[in-house]
């Protein structure tokens, strides 16, 4: 019950403090500026449709890219003072002797704000993959399956934004969420790299990057699902060409990493409840 | 005392304590309010009188000790219904409207939905802000938010309210507003539970009260309880000789300002004999002035004796 009122107030405040209405904006523009670039595409002097679909195929990769990076900097941006500045301005004071459970609060904020995520990333990819379609005739593979990632990507973040925002103020928090996605995005290039040249020490700390830092796994995840298959075939036949491309993935993730990145969310949850229950306010 | 008969009590505690780190916040507190009382609990700035409320209404943990509220140990979850409470220092969510923010704390407290109009409207009329109900509270002054502050602690006519320093930012008018509410729920049944700095705040309001200073209680009781039975005496004399003066400290504690001396401890009854003393040893005398003692001049000497 409980649960649920925080959750309409995560959302609410979001709506309110004109947060939404400047992300659509935004996200408006940048998806009109680049379907209108994507569509310049097959205008170009002696272009094969095929390499338009080839141009097509790695662009909207790059753009996926921006769009996880946005999403990864407003999840830790809006996580990291969500229970922090409550705190700190003391509406936490007057909310938390109510008969609600501090477990409530958190379970709520989390929720209000995966929501606001995965409708951001849903909306926003949907609107982009429709736009490339208009302008180029291409659509990747499965797009879903991407946006899904892109999306749970936000959401890893956002969970760990939200267990440091117990502890510490919103600016430190939010500044180590983003310094750990940035060291998962490097460890997943070391992966990459380890595996390439079958070095065992840089593929055990990729993997454990991969293991502790979720997002640059999912990143991962999807691009899979980004790539026309005949593309898929004629990278992996370049091989060592493509050691450390942070672009390009040649399997899908296995679904043991699935499982542990959705335990991992629960033990940050798990971590973050015990650690705000425990905080002396 | 026992848990059961705690459950007779608005507030409980047994040798409650708080330390943060190395700092003692509050050390041994044991004290009883009663139900439908007004409690104050007054003390200089640091005494651990913030810590103490926290404590009850669960916002932190004591370090030893236990403590009871309405009956049930603190922190328990049905209890937290039939609480109101004002913190210190807090703001509310500024995005929100001042009736927005009330139907909020209707929400959480648990009260039925068809309630909620009439209580927030109360509630707002109670605290003197009809007015703004519509109104972001962004845009309110401390002294506004303190009153919608206690408007939030009034909803759902709690069995127990707990008003930490709840005139700090108002005005006069504010503080005479304030003294009016706790009377109206004194008369309504409720216990009220004041956190104060402010003598004249408590000793306007309070059926008892306890004194306290870095973390303990240093006296407790009713206000005549606190001041004591023995008044104290202004007497305005010229011509004394410093021997007489001397021989008159036999009459109480003196305080000599020149012409004004003032005797404390000293009872009614004694105060002719004083008179034909001071005109026996010389002195011509002006004024005499019987002066009770206020709880201001108690609460000074209790702080020095504790130093002392
Ligand atoms: N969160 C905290 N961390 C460290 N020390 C604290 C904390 N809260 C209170 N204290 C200390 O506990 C003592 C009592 O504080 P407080 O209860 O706020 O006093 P009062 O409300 O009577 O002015 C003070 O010395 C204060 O510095
Ligand atoms: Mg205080």
């Amino acid at each position: 019950m409980h649960v649920l009122t925080m959750a309409r107030l995560t959302i609410l405040e979001a709506s309110r403090r004109k947060l939404l209405l400047a992300l659509a904006l935004l996200t408006l523009v940048v998806i009109v500026l680049t379907s209108w670039g994507f569509s310049r595409l097959p205008t170009m002097n002696g272009v094969t449709p095929a390499e338009v679909r080839v141009a097509a195929s790695q662009l909207t990769i790059l753009v996926a890219f921006m769009f996880s990076g946005v999403l990864a900097l407003g999840a830790t941006l809006v996580a990291a003072p969500s229970i922090a500045s409550d705190i700190e301005s003391g509406i936490a004071l007057a909310i938390l002797p109510r008969p609600i459970r501090r477990s409530e609060v958190l379970i709520g904020k989390w929720l209000g704000l995966a929501v606001l995520i995965a409708l951001y990333a849903a909306l926003s990819g949907v609107l982009e993959m429709v736009g490339i379609w208009w302008a180029t005739a291409y659509l990747p593979p499965s797009p879903a399956v991407a946006i899904t990632f892109v999306g749970a990507e936000g959401i890893v973040l956002m969970t760990l934004a939200l267990l440091l925002s117990t502890r510490l103020a919103p600016m430190t928090g939010g500044v180590i969420a983003l310094v750990l996605f940035f060291v998962g995005w490097i460890g997943g290039i070391a992966l990459t790299i380890g595996q390439t040249f079958q070095n065992s020490t840089i593929i055990n700390i990729g993997v454990g990057s991969r293991l502790l830092i979720p997002t640059d796994g999912l990143w991962h995840g999807a691009i899979f699902y980004l790539e026309p298959s005949d593309f898929l075939a004629a990278a992996q036949a370049a091989g060592r060409v493509r050691a450390g491309n942070p672009f390009f993935a040649d399997s899908p993730l296995p679904l043991p990493y699935l499982v542990w990145i959705a335990a991992w969310i629960l033990i940050v949850l798990v971590l973050a409840n015990w650690s705000f229950a425990r905080r002396d306010l | 005392m026992e848990a059961a008969d705690a459950a007779s009590l608005a507030v409980h505690t047994q040798d409650l304590a708080k330390r943060y780190g190395k700092t003692v916040a509050l050390s041994g507190l044991t004290m009883s309010v009663r139900r439908a009382e007004v409690f104050g609990f007054l003390g200089p700035n640091g005494a651990g009188k913030t810590t103490a409320v926290k404590l009850l209404v669960g916002l932190a943990r004591s370090s030893a000790g236990q403590a009871w509220v309405l009956g049930a140990p603190v922190g328990d979850l049905k209890t937290r219904r039939r609480l109101g409470y004002l913190p210190e220092l807090f703001r509310y969510q500024g995005w929100m409207k001042a009736s927005e923010v009330l139907s909020l704390h209707c929400e959480l407290a648990g009260l039925p939905r068809a309630g909620w109009k009439a209580e927030i409207a109360s509630a707002l009329a109670t605290v003197g802000l009809s007015e703004r109900g519509d109104d972001r509270v962004e845009g309110f002054s401390k002294g506004m938010q303190q009153r919608l502050g206690l408007g939030v602690a009034l909803l759902g006519r709690p069995e127990l309210v707990l008003l930490d320093e709840p005139t700090s930012a108002l005005d006069p008018v504010g503080r005479h507003d304030v003294r009016e509410i706790i009377r109206q729920l004194k008369d309504r049944g409720t216990a009220v539970f004041l956190n104060s700095h402010l003598l004249s705040e408590v000793e306007q309001v309070c059926d008892r009260l306890a004194v306290v200073d870095r973390g303990r209680v240093i006296a407790t009781g009713t206000m005549s309880q606190i001041l004591g039975q023995d008044g104290a005496v202004r007497v305005r004399v010229t011509g004394l000789p410093p021997a007489g003066r001397a021989a008159l400290r036999a009459y109480g504690n003196l305080e000599d300002e020149g012409q004004w001396l003032t005797f404390r401890g000293l009872s009614q009854e004694r105060v002719p004999e004083l008179v034909s003393e001071i005109v026996n040893q010389g002195g011509r005398v002006y004024a005499v002035e019987p002066r009770h003692e206020t709880l201001e001049d108690r609460f000074l000497q209790l702080l020095k004796e504790q130093d002392g």
